[in-house]
């Protein structure tokens, strides 16, 4: 039995393999690291260059096979290289995991249960005006882009700081650099600039999630064993509660999984128009910055988060749903 | 206010209710559940379903009520309105009253505190009755908690009390098992003892069988005699089989169109029917215990959305005269007391003696077996001769020349199958090797039907996909018209296909929705290039009884019984020798199967053909098949010609499964002595050693210790113990003894 | 009494005349019968409209500068106003959703066939197909597209937006494409698959006769939402230059430069984010009642 889950995680390290492989390959091929030296003033000599991307090595003039195994035996050994600027990859990145961690906890927590309260309330009044509101809303919601939203909201927080004339809504970075005071100013600097960014994010989440939740709610709600329980002597409400809503829940918990694993690198725009310096944000300034290391690092990255969260979506299943849990006895 | 008891010490101690109400006739009591005028209707203005039509009943205390009708008659849309369980936009009127107080229409708190207590009900399906992430002893425990004020510990003790009431062998740790855990008959016992959890009066069971195998059917019907004497609770029992509610009811309500359309006592409605539906429904049963063959309803029920104007029946009565389609006639009494029909012929029909067999019109069939139309009139007992005569051979035409003399089609020889069985999906892994189908043979020989017979999970569709597959099986071998499947190379197994066919039994899932009739029957012509299908096509749709201009619709056009014609039609389109039938007409209505099996025999008569006809029902192959092989955990039991098996059936599960099968005749079923077997079905990962029955089997426990050991140990072979007739058993001698 | 094709072809259209409506027009009935279904309806063909005549009205063409007005607001003459570049923000935004419809709408028909036939192909023969399609599906899967994408997009600078389309569609298909396998699984264990199969007829036809039509109303609502999922991730590359590439323009980089005049000149960030929403929200809204009128029981007529 132990042969399966082994089988399954020596897949998943194939995939990442490939996957990350792939990645440098093709970062390596088509970014070009030397143009960051270009067009100085003064010119950097091209033999400082050189020895400076040998270094690195992100030198064009090395075969990319050499480079490959180069980095590749650096990866094993749990090396992802050298930054363009010369720090550790792995440094940088485990900085950044921390700063994408501490953004989207909140906003994942906010947009799911919201969503899941929304779209359950929907579906048990379906096409109540609660339902249509609803619809509307996360229609309306998965139309704007992140792009949009965000810039959306900061225009309106620069428009109501104005309003109010004081700061309430900070739009720029994870927290005021050099901010005075205890804890308790310290906590409520952060919550300001994390108010934004939060939004941008549980909105786009919280309309998926209630329109996923209503579906999987209405996909129980005419079940059988949703009469069997009012036919025992439940009432409705209790009946939704008891036995409706808990099975509808079982892939609404498998999806935040998912939806963990992808966000990880997936907060570009928040990261990026928010000022916060994450993953998602990186991922942008390497590939403008033909940084050929971090990119792949990056890929790596969000490879692993993805089978992950893959994982974590079946043991989840698996504790939550009795009909996949293993080992039950028969 | 109940007392928290013991079930066995009211039903004994309570006066009024229960058995001490039915032992005296002199005062009987008042209904418990009385429905007045009940009508149910979906949706508004023209497009309005009126599902259900005006029933009454009433209901005394530990009576059991039959309410009969095919898929569509509102049976159950009745029950569930009964419950106030219906959807909210249905429009429901009338009258429900529950020990003289009107429910109909209370708002939630009362109908909470009815259901589940005073009045419970038992689903169709326990598989999706029950909540899949609860342990099936909280789901009762839950019931049990709702109505009495009692400790979650005294409620798990009471769970665990009621699954052992229900059957359910070592109650105390199966009461922490999850739904899908059960088997089906186990599922439906949970069922019941959430029913049964606070001692209801009334207890509506919504076919509680319908998805069971014929023994566990046996069981679970046991179960619920057992609850009915425990409680005291009038039952009733909402089915489309007429077996099962001939043995197990006092009164009976035949439903059509949303109606009740005759009503009475068992023995008035099933021997003296007074509605031509009800007689035709009777005569349509196949029936395990007469000679005679069913004789089909012709049409289909109509529409609930465009009901004709006068009797609904009209369309398919025999009897119908231009009156009938004036007015819907009344539900009114007809001969003894308590003996309703709706017809307008009710007192003609009484006064020739009883209602017409259903008459086969002419033209829907052949001239050929026309000429075997039964239009007799019952006998005035109504009981039909109870024997086991030799059915006709089809068609009346000369007998073909004796089987040994008849070239073999199909010869399977030791074929076994047997896959793994994995579980899990984070930790999959093997958990056992399903033994399906575990050596079996048997041969078809030309023009002859053999029956493979057994209930779920016996290996018989296992068997019939191995057949199919025309490739090597995993040991033993397949030889189809005289070619071992083995060493087929791909031109001959096209040309193999070209004479094995196959129906499968639902029509709806067997055609291609997305295709028109005409593309469905010329795609083996097309496939085996033919180039211009049309003309063969039009033939085939007559050949079954289909209008030819109808080719251009989809299958959705088309009711159930026309589109496994359809389903036939494609099977016979290429000529073959050998058809296989994949439980043909177990989807089917009772008022149609008769049909779709004249059909078939006609076909076969005409065509020469050969069948290997799958199914459940030993009542269904009874008049189709010569000969007869019945399966159990993927071995064959006993093997033989059909009169031979029927008659005088040698291995103690064959006995079994006849005696299960519920006779549509209650002074019959009353009679007759059910062999009711313990127990599930044993896994086919892990069956038994030796004689795979011996765990159920009623001889093994009338052995003596050398005796079982031998079947413990030793896997009994088939053994020829009569001419064409072979049973593996050690002591198949002596199975007359149980 | 044999009768000829054309008759056969004759009796077919009468059938189809007198018989139950066809399935195309049941489907678009209750399609159109949707208040949604027709607002998606017309806001998208409004939109389509104003993308393809729209640049006709207008005096200015995307790549005219007018020198007399810069970061002008809307009038007379510039009827959304101007860019800092003194470019027709009316010219120019048309110019760009124009852009992201076609490539929107390319990459989503091209992605929902790939994931349809390697989704079909892998579930119905299952095996080392079926391992080798799953393997490959899960790598695309775990690639993170963006990056990829954004890594790849020199090469789409110069008009290669053809490619631009073609690589998206290979990020677009993953999942559409294991929902099919699923599908097709579950498909080839019904019976009138296995009918075929013994009936001799040649798997790829089973797989394109009887499989992929059976779940033609998954694939059309699936393109649909695809079309604004494409159109989404375009935007978003173009947003940080990785998209279109200049001189071309789409919605992305309109916004982009939108978003640091916004403050000031709301008109050259309103106009193009307040038309790419719409269109996305026309798209859904069209996959949506789509969805519902190909399967009733999925909406409205539930229970």
């Amino acid at each position: 039995m132990a042969g399966f889950l082994f089988r399954r995680l020596l897949n998943y390290l194939a995939l990442i393999a490939v996957a990350t492989s792939l990645a440098y390959a093709l970062a390596a091929t088509a970014l070009n690291p030397r143009a960051n030296y270009e067009g100085r003033n003064p010119p950097i000599p091209p033999a400082v260059v050189d020895a400076r991307l040998a270094e690195l090595n992100l030198d064009d003039r090395t075969p990319l096979p050499e480079r490959y195994l180069r980095w590749a035996s650096g990866v094993v050994r749990g090396d992802f290289g050298r930054t363009v600027t010369g720090g550790s990859v792995n440094q940088d990145l485990g900085r950044r995991i921390g700063v994408t961690l501490r953004l989207i906890t909140a906003g994942l927590l906010l947009g799911s249960v919201t969503g899941v309260l929304v779209g359950a309330y929907a579906a048990v009044r379906q096409y109540g005006p609660f339902d249509r509101l609803a619809t509307g809303v996360s229609f309306a919601v998965l139309a704007v882009p992140t792009v949009v939203l965000a810039n959306i909201l900061i225009i309106a927080a620069v428009w109501f700081n104005y309003l109010v004339g004081a700061h309430v809504f900070l739009v720029s970075g994870e927290a005021t650099p050099g901010m005075p005071g205890g804890f308790a100013a310290q906590a409520a600097d952060r919550l300001r600039h994390l108010v934004l960014p939060t939004l941008s994010l549980s909105l786009g989440l919280a309309a998926v999630y209630s329109r996923y939740q209503r579906n999987m709610m209405l996909d129980v709600l005419g079940a059988d064993f949703v009469r069997t329980a009012m036919a025992k002597g439940l009432r409705r409400r209790t009946a939704l509660v008891r036995h409706a809503l808990r099975t509808a829940l079982i892939p609404a918990v498998t999806y935040f999984a998912f939806t963990f694993g992808a966000l990880l690198v997936g907060t570009t725009f928040t990261e990026k128009i928010f000022g916060w310096h994450g993953m998602g944000e990186q991922l942008v300034n390497s590939i403008s910055a033909n940084d050929v290391n971090t990119v792949a690092a990056i890929s790596c990255f969000a490879a692993l988060a993805v089978l992950a969260a893959a994982l974590a979506s079946d043991l989840m299943q698996a504790v939550l749903d009795p009909r996949v849990r293993m080992g039950a006895d028969r | 206010m109940k007392g928290y008891g013991g079930l066995r010490a009211e039903s004994a101690g309570r006066p009024g209710t229960g058995r001490a109400a039915r032992d005296d006739p002199a005062e009987p009591p008042g209904p418990v559940l009385e429905v007045t005028d009940l009508h149910v209707t979906f949706g508004a203005g023209a497009g309005a379903v009126r599902a259900v039509r005006g029933v009454s009943y009433a209901v005394r205390p530990g009576e059991v009520l039959g309410v009969v009708g095919e898929s569509g008659s509102g049976k159950s849309v009745t029950s569930l309105a009964v419950m106030g369980l219906l959807p909210p936009h249905a429009r429901v009127t009338g009258s429900v009253r529950l020990h003289g107080r009107e429910i109909l229409g209370a708002d939630e708190k009362t109908l909470s505190a009815v259901r589940g207590g005073t009045i419970s009900m038992v689903f169709q399906d326990p598989l999706s009755a029950l909540t899949p992430v609860y342990r099936v002893g909280d789901q009762i425990a839950e019931a049990v908690r709702i109505h009495r004020r009692v400790s979650r510990r005294d409620a798990a003790r009471r769970a665990v009390e009621l699954l052992d009431l229900v059957g359910i062998p070592d109650a105390a740790r199966r009461a922490r098992a999850f739904p899908h855990e059960f088997s089906g008959g186990m599922r439906q016992r949970v069922m019941i003892a959430m029913a049964i959890a606070n001692d209801p009066d009334v207890l509506l069971c919504d076919e509680p069988t319908t998805a069971l195998d014929v023994t566990v059917q046996a069981q679970v019907l046991e179960v619920l005699r057992r609850a009915r004497r425990e409680t005291g609770a009038a039952i009733v029992l909402i089915t489309h089989d007429l077996g099962v509610v001939a043995g197990f009811a006092d009164r009976v309500m035949v439903m059509y169109a949303g109606r009740p359309v005759e009503a009475g006592t068992v023995d008035d409605v099933y021997l003296r029917p007074r509605m031509p539906y009800t007689a035709g429904l009777l005569a349509a049963v196949p029936r395990l215990d007469a000679a005679e063959r069913p004789v089909p309803i012709e049409g289909a029920p109509p529409s609930p959305a465009a009901l004709p104007p006068g009797c609904p029946f009209e369309p398919r009565c025999p009897l119908a005269v231009p009156a009938c389609s004036a007015a819907e006639p009344a539900l009114e009494p007809v001969g003894s007391p308590g003996h309703l029909a709706a017809c307008i012929r009710a007192e003609e029909i009484e006064a020739a003696g009883g209602a017409p067999l259903a008459v086969r019109p002419p033209g829907a069939l052949p001239a050929e077996t026309g000429a075997e139309v039964a239009a007799g009139v019952l006998p005035a007992s109504g009981v039909p001769p109870v024997a086991a005569g030799v059915p006709e051979e089809p068609g009346g035409r000369a007998a073909p020349p004796p089987r040994r003399d008849r070239e073999v089609v199909l010869a399977v020889d030791g074929l076994v199958r047997h896959y793994p069985l994995t579980k899990g999906t984070l930790l999959r892994r093997r958990i056992g090797t399903v033994q399906a189908v575990d050596g079996v043979s048997f041969d078809v020989r030309e023009r002859e039907t053999l029956a493979l017979v057994g209930e779920s999970g016996c290996g018989k569709t296992t068997t019939l996909m191995e057949i199919l597959r025309l490739a090597r099986p995993q040991r033993g071998t397949v030889t189809v018209l005289g070619r071992d499947t083995a060493a087929l190379g791909a031109r001959d197994r096209m040309a193999i296909r070209r004479d094995l066919q196959v129906v499968f039994q639902d029509p709806m899932a067997s055609l291609d929705p997305r295709m028109t009739v005409y593309d469905i029957v010329a795609e083996p012509l097309r496939t085996h290039g033919v180039r211009r299908p049309g003309p063969r096509v039009r033939e085939l749709l007559r050949l079954v009884g289909l209008e030819p201009g109808h080719a251009a619709r989809h299958p959705q056009d088309f009711s159930g019984g026309q589109r496994q014609r359809v389903g036939i039609a494609r099977a016979l389109a290429l000529e073959p020798r050998l058809v296989v039938l994949d439980e043909p007409v177990s989807a089917l209505d009772v008022s149609i199967r008769a049909g779709v099996l004249d059909l078939l025999a006609d076909l076969k008569a005409r065509l020469g053909l050969s069948y290997l006809f799958v199914a459940h029902d030993l009542a269904v192959v009874r008049h189709l098949a010569d000969r007869v092989a019945v399966m159990y955990l993927g071995v064959i039991a006993e093997i033989g010609r059909v009169e031979r098996v029927y008659a005088a059936p040698l291995h103690p599960y064959t006995r079994a499964l006849l005696s299960a099968v519920p006779v549509p005749d209650p002074g019959a079923e009353r009679s007759r002595r059910h062999i009711l077997l313990e127990g599930d079905l044993p896994s086919p990962a892990d069956p038994p050693s030796g004689c795979r029955f011996r765990t159920r089997c009623p001889l093994f426990r009338m052995l003596n210790g050398a005796e079982q050991a031998r079947c413990v140990g030793e896997r009994p072979p088939l053994r020829m113990l009569d001419d064409d007739h072979a049973a593996s058993c050690h002591f198949a001698e002596r199975s007359g003894a149980i | 009494m044999s009768v000829t094709d054309e008759e056969l072809a004759e009796q077919r259209e009468a059938g189809n005349r007198l018989g139950a409506p066809s399935r195309l027009r049941v489907v678009a009935g209750r399609f159109f019968g949707s208040f949604q279904g027709r607002a998606g309806f017309a806001l998208l063909a409004l939109m389509f409209l104003l993308a393809f005549a729209g640049p006709f009205l207008g005096r200015w063409s995307y790549t005219d500068r007018d020198f007399t007005a810069f970061l002008a607001p809307p009038s007379a003459d510039h009827w959304w106003g101007t860019l800092q570049t003194g470019a027709d923000v009316y010219a120019v935004t048309l110019r760009g959703m124009r852009r992201s419809l076609v490539v929107g709408l390319l990459a989503a028909v091209v992605g929902t066939t790939l994931a349809a036939v390697v989704g079909a192909f892998a579930g119905y023969f299952a095996g080392w197909t079926d391992r080798a399609l799953t393997w490959a599906t899960d790598l695309l899967l775990v690639l993170p597209a963006f990056l990829i994408l954004a890594v790849m997009s020199p090469l789409f600078a110069s008009g290669q937006w053809p490619l631009f389309v073609l690589v998206l569609a290979l990020f677009l298909w993953m999942v559409t494409s294991k929902i099919v396998r699923g599908v097709t699984i579950s498909l080839r264990e019904r019976e009138f698959v296995h009918a075929a199969r013994f009936m001799g007829v040649r798997p790829t036809t089973i797989i394109f006769r009887h499989i992929l039509p059976n779940m033609s109303s998954l694939l059309v609502v699936d393109a649909t939402l695809n079309v604004s999922a494409a159109i989404l991730t375009e935007t978003s590359l173009s947003y940080f230059g990785f998209g279109i590439q200049p001189p071309d323009v789409s919605l992305g980089s309109l916004i982009a430069d939108g978003t640091r005049t916004a403050l000031y000149a709301p008109w050259t960030f309103w106009f193009c984010a307040g038309l790419l929403v719409v269109t996305v929200l026309a798209v859904n809204m069209v996959g949506d009642s789509l969805r519902d009128a190909f399967d009733p029981a999925s909406g409205r007529g539930r229970r």
